[in-house]
């Protein structure tokens, strides 16, 4: 069969990319600025203050805007999971459909029936079911992104299935074990949390710049309140979810936790480099390397942060492409003739099911779907597609910088929200203006480290689309690079005009302020 | 226009002006996307972005590269694991 052009699935990645990085500047806004409104309107149905009903209502115009502009952006995904990656749509199964089915169901029947009565209830229905609907809408739209989370985490820790043969599907033995899987958990909370963090800076900034124009002080000191305490609440949470999420990643993707460190060799006392900046990347002795032309490290901390253990060996990109005996790192090599083990056996029951010899294609199977094989040799299936084991090895430097932005990011929305809270409780915030102006300022920097963390998570993720199962290489269809490329364009003029009528409507609403601000 | 679904109903004797609970639905979304400010301007966003999407991103571009090659399951997994085995 023709191999398959490098430059389609280069295509096709950079579609896909596109439309998930758009998908995201949308969607974290609407995850934490739903509990924020949330807040708001639980404390004026408590207070009775009409003040709180104004700013939630501000809020929720805001709130409006972005969700009615981002929604649907993600079923573009899917459209491209049929066409351009229909590989791996068939292969991974009810695994990736019934999350996805379920975030379906739950979005249009939680989120469309109390959005409605969200915006279109106040005065008509009672202020206890109007915020009742606020909080469904709130936990709804978080939970419609738990689904989509879930097959993603699955896509980098593949649990709770059995590839069938037959269909040539993975097929779900246990819902539980998907769901519940530790990656996915910890990317759900982690990825929410995120979305937490970006909306209280995004109140607080769109607040300092009130302070800044010297109008709404109430408004703006009070919407502050509520996001600072939210958003360090909630950074604090992310720092916490991120270290947990970062040893899960040790655990099930070494290479990826390597590659965000820039670690080549492995050692034991494994230091976190804090900041650094990479050479450019040498072949020594026949293996990749990249220099750091400066770094600054925290002694063994890495070792610490992978595995709760100052003295663990963290296994290095060297390490687990050629191997290390003494701490017994399989090589890229061995999982190589495993995988092809494992490709030659799927040929022979093709053949044996084709000529119809039911003794060999039962006994076969029999292998095929045994403990052993599974373990041993189909776990490593997706090794079979390279020809050299340093194909393995996902773009060091996009990981080790996305990852760095990231961390660096999360540590100053801390300080961040610390600093907004003492200003507060010194009732000097409106006169800072120096912090009205880096709060302003601020609102870009949670989508930077957003961002950055989906492309740690899915660069470091390469050369696989399901980790050790399937290399992207066998994901893609068969389609013409042409066709792909016009796609592309179509999507980034498409979501470019989305984008710029999503900032032009929100500033147009911002500069009108509480006082008019309606649905 | 809905108002005219307005029925009464005899109960117990006593005739009750009664909107039903579907009306009252309706009634209920209809003043609120006419009492709509920014909304209007979203929601012509949103039908342009969803025309855009279905009708021609789906149409012409998005088909389904297995569904639009065969008919059944049985064919597509032929497809696919041909494409496992020998890519």
């Amino acid at each position: 069969m023709e191999e398959i052009n490098s430059s389609l699935v280069d295509w096709s990645r950079a579609q896909f990319a596109l439309t998930a990085i758009y998908h995201w500047f949308f969607v974290p806004l609407t995850l934490g600025l739903a509990f924020i409104l949330a807040f708001m309107e639980s404390i004026y149905v408590k207070t009775g203050n009409p003040e709180w009903k104004k700013i939630t209502k501000f809020w929720m115009t805001i709130f409006g805007i972005n969700f009615a502009i981002g929604v649907a952006t993600g079923i573009i995904l899917e459209f491209e999971f049929g066409t351009n990656w229909s590989n791996y749509s068939w292969f991974v199964g009810d695994i990736f459909g019934t999350p996805l089915a379920i975030e379906g169901i739950m979005a249009f029947f939680l989120e469309s029936t109390f959005i409605a009565v969200m915006f279109f209830g106040w005065n008509k229905v009672s202020k206890r079911f109007h915020l009742v609907s606020t909080w469904l809408v709130a936990f709804g739209a978080n939970i419609s992104a738990l689904w989509i989370l879930v097959a993603n985490g699955w896509m980098q820790f593949p649990a709770g299935m059995y590839f069938n043969p037959d269909t040539v599907r993975n097929e779900m033995h246990n819902f539980w074990e998907v769901l519940f899987s530790p990656v996915a958990v910890h990317k759900f909370l982690h990825t929410i949390t995120s979305g937490f963090t970006l909306a209280s800076i995004f109140v607080v900034g769109v607040s300092a710049w009130f302070l800044l124009k010297k109008r709404e002080r109430s408004f703006a000191l009070k919407s502050i309140l509520v996001a600072s305490i939210f958003g360090l609440i909630s950074s604090l949470y992310l720092a916490f979810t991120g270290d947990s999420s970062a040893r899960y990643v040790a655990e099930k993707q070494p290479m990826k936790f390597a590659a965000m460190e820039g670690l080549y060799e492995g050692r034991t006392n494994a230091p976190l480099v804090a900041f650094g900046i990479l050479g450019s990347k040498k072949i020594e002795e026949g293996k990749q390397h990249h220099d750091f032309l400066m770094k600054l490290e925290i002694p063994s901390m890495l070792s610490i942060l992978a595995f709760q253990d100052a003295k663990a060996f963290v296994p290095g990109i060297n390490d687990l492409v050629y191997g290390n005996e003494k701490y017994r790192v399989m090589s890229t090599s061995e999982k190589i003739v495993r995988g092809n083990l494992a490709r030659e056996t799927l040929k022979e029951f093709k053949e044996a099911k084709e000529s119809g010899n039911t003794a060999h294609y039962d006994s076969i199977k029999t292998v095929f779907l045994s403990e052993h094989f599974q373990k041993n040799y189909f776990c490593y299936f997706g090794y079979s597609y390279f020809n050299k084991p340093e194909m393995v090895i996902p773009n060091v430097p996009t990981s080790f910088y996305s990852f760095h932005i990231m961390v660096f990011l999360g540590f100053y929305f801390i300080a961040f929200f610390v600093v907004a809270l003492v200003l507060l409780y010194k009732d000097t915030l409106d006169k800072s203006r120096w912090f009205l102006r880096v709060a302003l300022w601020a609102i870009p920097l949670p989508y930077i480290a957003s961002q950055a963390g989906w492309i740690l998570a899915e660069v470091g993720r390469q050369p696989w689309v399901i980790q050790d199962y399937m290399p992207t290489m066998a994901a893609v269809s068969r389609l013409s690079t042409t066709s792909v490329q016009i796609t592309f364009f179509l999507f980034a003029i498409l979501f470019t005009a989305l984008l710029i009528a999503e900032i032009k409507i929100l500033i147009r609403q911002i500069k009108i302020g509480p006082k008019e601000g309606g649905h | 226009m809905y108002l005219k679904f307005v029925y009464c109903k005899k109960k117990d004797g006593m005739v009750l002006n009664k909107k039903s609970w579907f009306h009252k639905v309706l009634h209920f979304y209809v003043d609120g996307f006419r009492s709509m400010t920014v909304g209007k301007t979203l929601w012509l966003i949103i039908f342009i972005k969803v025309f855009i999407m279905f009708a021609i991103l789906k149409v012409f571009f998005f088909k389904g590269f297995l569904s639009e090659r065969y008919d059944n399951d049985k064919d597509k997994s032929i497809h696919v694991l041909e494409e496992l085995i020998s890519r």
